[in-house]
């Protein structure tokens, strides 16, 4: 009989490997690989960043759940947006979410992504998150500890691997209405413009 | 005959490599206290990476990067011989000797550097900048100790290099293998020489703006190509091996040490690490150099 720490680490795992439904042997594969290996982009877009580094370093240690930290959207699979968005950052969210490849999944912490928290009638926030992109996950919270995103992931590896987790084909199959969202609260320009001094244009001073 | 001999060679090199990456996150994770992802992470990442579909374009030369420095790593280790026999295992090392592989070793990265040049990405841009000024002074110690092992073996084939050594060269010559173990290190991307893909400073420097596919691509390249230069080093410095479970010791005790030295210390700035290269190691082998000649 395991104990501590071995322990849990097997009901985490336990929990990965439990009965699954799949077309074929092939879609199996491919999901378990995608579920393994999840490169996350910690974006860290309000409070609940202060969460993310606990969560990958030594204290709580997600790669040994397979998840790592990525260096560039380019290589990630997984955006955290962690807590409220307000209209500026979401430009930027917006413009990494769409230069990461398919398969993505948004993982949403705290209860500003949900509906607007503690900022449900701030004047510069959005309210749900849900709008404007497609969320895979949320961790409810204000915020959730370590032991949340965690289990937040593991249910995320869960739907990759039982082929449920295809937000980023929703967000392609309806890309006017997310994008109408957009537009309502960003105008008809959502790239933040990078030519430009930030604090004369784009939402600056 | 020879075929086969290369399809095997590329086969174990794929395996050990990935097996070697697995352990070096499992060691390290150990090293800071953690229970560390299983030995199988790094094949499975670059399993779901090849899984992935591809979004970025900038023309044919970007692709091309990938695939010249896939192609040198593989061809890296078609000319270095696995066993010291000679018999099996041998590759093409009959038709090419070191002076190839020495070339060989630069052509992946210089290749890359092209590729990610057009890609425009700063941090790319910028570590290849950082690899390139690193490049000379890690060539610097390394091509001594070689050249100095080439001439006083008399060969410039790396089986016979091999064969000679009835004590091992690191053991007669130990200035020499120092000298070359500091660039080893560097070659290994391991600290403190690790400026091209410094994690928070470049942001994985010039792997930035691959994804999917290529990205795939550029990880069993580096699987592959460090599982080649172990077995170089190991050939001229240790001995080489005469059977598997001797070569698998020997490449795995020299990837242990290298990863212990890279958890102990912390990065190097470029200049501080060409210039530590440039005097500390290089020193070293020119004096084992001198020392080496002196005794024969």
């Amino acid at each position: 009989m395991e104990t501590g720490f071995l322990q849990e680490q097997r009901t985490l795992e336990g929990d990965l490997n439990s009965k699954t439904s799949h077309k074929n042997s092939v879609d199996y594969l491919m999901n378990w690989f995608r579920s393994r290996s999840i490169f996350v982009l910690a974006y860290g877009t309000g409070c609940g960043a202060i969460e993310m580094p606990p969560t990958f370093t030594s204290r709580y240690d997600a790669e040994r759940l397979g998840i790592r930290g990525a260096a560039t959207p380019r290589q990630a699979d997984v955006i955290i947006v962690s807590g409220y968005c307000s209209y500026k950052t979401l430009r930027r969210i917006i413009r990494t979410y769409e230069q990461m490849s398919n398969p993505k999944y948004l993982l949403a912490l705290g209860s500003c992504t949900i509906n607007g928290g503690m900022y449900w009638d701030s004047y510069n926030t959005i309210k749900k998150l849900e709008d404007y992109l497609p969320v895979d996950m949320y961790v409810s919270g204000c915020m959730p500890r370590p032991e949340s995103i965690l289990e937040g992931f593991i249910a995320l590896q869960k739907d990759i691997s039982n082929g449920k987790a295809s937000s980023w084909q929703k967000y392609e199959d309806n890309y006017e209405f997310y994008r109408k969202n957009q537009e309502a609260v960003l105008g008809k320009t959502v790239e933040p413009s990078y030519e430009a001094d930030w604090y004369l244009y784009d939402g600056g001073l | 005959m020879i075929l086969l001999d290369l399809v095997l060679m590329f086969i174990i090199a794929y395996t050990f490599g990935f097996l070697y990456y697995g352990l070096y996150r499992n060691i390290t994770a150990r090293f800071q206290r953690r229970f560390g992802p299983p030995v199988y992470q790094s094949f499975v990442d670059s399993i779901k990476f090849f899984l992935k579909e591809d979004s970025t374009s900038h023309g044919w030369m970007f692709y091309l990067g990938p695939i010249i420095m896939m192609s040198g790593a593989v061809m890296t280790l078609f000319f270095i011989p696995l066993f010291n026999t000679g018999e099996s295992f041998k590759g093409l090392s009959e038709y090419g000797n070191l002076f190839l592989v020495l070339y060989l070793l630069v052509l992946g990265p210089l290749g890359n550097a092209l590729g990610v040049g057009v890609g425009g990405n700063p941090f790319g841009v910028m570590g290849v900048t950082r690899g390139l000024t690193r490049l000379f002074a890690l060539e610097m110690p390394f091509y001594i100790a070689v050249i100095a092992i080439m001439s006083l073996s008399g060969s410039a084939d790396i089986t016979t290099i091999a064969t000679e050594q009835t004590t091992m060269n690191a053991i007669i010559y130990p200035l020499l293998f120092i000298g070359a173990l500091f660039s080893f290190i560097g070659m290994m991307g391991q600290s403190p020489f690790d400026v091209v893909g410094a994690p928070v400073e470049v942001y994985s420097g010039p792997a930035s703006e691959f994804s999917g596919k290529f990205l795939a691509l550029l990880m069993s390249q580096s699987a592959i190509f460090t599982f080649a230069k172990l077995v170089l080093m190991v050939d001229l410095f240790l001995g080489g091996a005469s059977g598997f479970i001797e070569l698998i010791t020997k490449t795995f005790i020299l990837f242990l040490f290298v990863i212990a030295f890279g958890s102990l210390y912390g990065r190097f700035k470029t200049p501080q690490s060409v210039d530590f290269l440039l005097k500390v190691p290089t020193i070293i082998s020119i004096v084992g150099l001198i020392l080496a000649t002196w005794s024969s």
